[in-house]
């Protein structure tokens, strides 16, 4: 058949977001840099973003994951707000939702209920994560 | 997919598309994202949507922001989209960014400047990959002008790297089109000879703070200056060949040397008879200097569009090129599926290399049937 281009070969677009307090955005540029080498399109939040302005993005620039990075502890506060700002512009439920950073064990059952695909500790390699989102990336737009 | 397929899946999907129009139309964000994706992506139906849209658009009034990497056009953006929201106007922004040329992938960074505007949702900023579509980035940008425009926006600003022809297509489908420059960029200056001169209605000398800004802001007054005295006939592209007539000309020789010495903004708005002189800004991004002028001037663009009645003559030209484009595109896409029926590009080149046949003769062969096929019906 025709090329990717002519044919509309999807691309898989992403927000890389750090939200609140947290001034640590080296794993943040990491995960930007090897999305953007393994083919996709990648939105870089920038620091210090209010869970609001994720939300924006992510509606406006209709991604199809949305990768929260938090090392600040904040996720039982901040993950839910972004959740339920996806839920009021009807963008939650073709959202990959998924967290990285410091995230005790017993915190991930909630987050995961909340409807946060899956979270990537510190040493995840970088494979697996971009494996993950090739797999799970909500198809058919 | 075939012309054939796409015809179908259209007439399948039908209702979706109608009721993701009606959303938009409503005002609904998300539905404004999703369309832009498709269009994008050319999804299945994506053309049908943006035919649904057309009668819509036409009232928002686009610029154009050009300048190369750093010379703080996102701030600039920012800048000029919290002017537009405190005057009351809703606006959205597309910017593009390039996408790499090995993997396809792009980290679109534009979206980080727009801190001016962040939770306000009249703002609606679009980050698009230029995704190493020729031609087709700015069939994909005017398309999404248009969502942007028929949603109800009243300002819409594309930016873009201007770095080579793609760019500059891109930022012709704007009304007014600013280019952005930084100071002690002597090399960007040279760039700035070969191809966006021409399309610049109005220059903007950025970070005006620093050294060597007053010193660029002559050069770039000097190049203009330049350029109109020799070409004054020959610019038709984006300023329209009603722009300079020989009136211009013969009034330009006579009163010349005195008048556009006297100070190059008064000369540009005095001289909206003969056409629109392009002009030279300072601004400073970062804290908002020269932001108002900024608008000021692409405000009085604007009338001098209307008034003249380029602005309409503009649109007209504007929409004949997407025709040419959408039929180079499509006949190209039916000569490709023409191709694989005869099995192949590579095929037909070994042949040619063989000297069995050359590639002319190849050429008309395919295009033979088709032209046989058009002029029959005529």
């Amino acid at each position: 058949m025709s090329t990717q281009q002519e044919q509309g070969g999807r691309t898989i677009r992403c927000l890389i977001a750090k939200v609140g307090l947290d001034g640590h955005d080296r794993g943040a540029h990491v995960i930007a840099r090897a999305f953007r080498d393994a083919g996709f399109e990648v939105i870089y939040s920038g620091l210090h973003r209010a869970p609001d302005e994720i939300v924006q993005a992510a509606v406006q620039e209709d991604v199809d994951v949305l990768g929260i990075s938090i090392l600040s502890g904040a996720h039982n506060t901040l993950v839910p707000k972004i959740v339920s700002g996806l839920e009021e512009y009807g963008a939650f439920e073709d959202t990959l939702l998924l967290l990285g950073g410091i995230v005790p064990d017993e915190d991930r059952a909630e987050l995961k209920e909340l409807g946060v695909a899956e979270i990537f500790g510190p040493g995840t390699p970088m494979e697996e994560t971009i494996e993950f989102v090739a797999e799970n990336a909500p198809a058919n737009r | 997919m075939t012309s054939a397929d796409r015809e179908i899946e259209t007439d399948t999907d039908d209702s979706e598309h109608a009721e993701l129009v009606a959303e938009l139309l409503d005002g609904r964000h998300r539905a404004l994202a999703r369309v832009i994706t498709k269009i994008e992506n050319r999804a299945p139906g994506y053309r049908e949507i943006v035919s649904r849209l057309h009668e819509h658009t036409g009232s928002a009034s686009v610029v154009g922001i050009t300048g190369s990497p750093g010379a703080g056009k996102s701030t600039l953006v920012d800048k000029l989209a919290k002017a537009y929201r405190d005057r009351g106007e809703t606006v959205g922004v597309i910017a593009v960014d390039p996408s790499s040329p090995y993997t396809g992938g792009a980290v679109l960074g534009d979206r980080i400047r727009m801190a001016s505007n962040v939770g306000d949702m009249e703002v609606f900023f679009r980050s698009m990959s230029a995704r190493g579509s020729l031609g087709g980035l700015s069939t994909a940008t005017s398309d999404a002008v248009k969502a942007l425009d028929a949603f109800g926006k009243d300002r819409v600003i594309v930016e873009t790297v201007g770095a080579g022809q793609n760019e500059v297509d891109v930022v012709k489908t704007a009304e007014t089109v600013c280019v952005l420059v930084q100071p002690g960029s002597g090399d960007d200056v040279q760039m700035l000879k070969a191809g966006i001169l021409e399309i610049g209605d109005v220059f903007v000398v950025n970070k005006a703070d620093m050294d060597g800004a007053q010193q660029t802001v002559a050069e770039l007054e000097e190049m203009l200056h330049m350029r109109d005295e020799p070409t004054g006939g020959l610019q038709m592209g984006h300023h329209g060949p009603l722009s300079d007539g020989p009136g211009g000309a013969s009034s330009n020789g006579t009163g010349d040397a005195g008048a556009t010495e006297a100070g190059a903004s008064e000369t540009a708005t005095g001289d909206d008879e003969d056409g629109w002189e392009p002009e030279v800004l300072e601004t400073v991004a970062t804290d908002g200097t020269g932001v108002e002028t900024l608008i000021e001037t692409v405000g009085r663009h604007r009338d001098y569009l209307v008034e003249s009645g380029d602005l309409d003559a503009h649109a007209r030209t504007r929409y004949a090129e997407e025709i040419r484009q959408h039929l180079r595109a499509d006949t190209a896409a039916l000569l490709e599926e023409e191709l694989v029926a005869r099995g192949g590009v590579d095929t037909l080149a070994e042949r040619v290399f063989a000297r069995e046949t050359d590639p002319y003769t190849v050429a008309d062969e395919i295009v033979g049937p088709l032209a046989d096929c058009l002029r029959r019906e005529e």
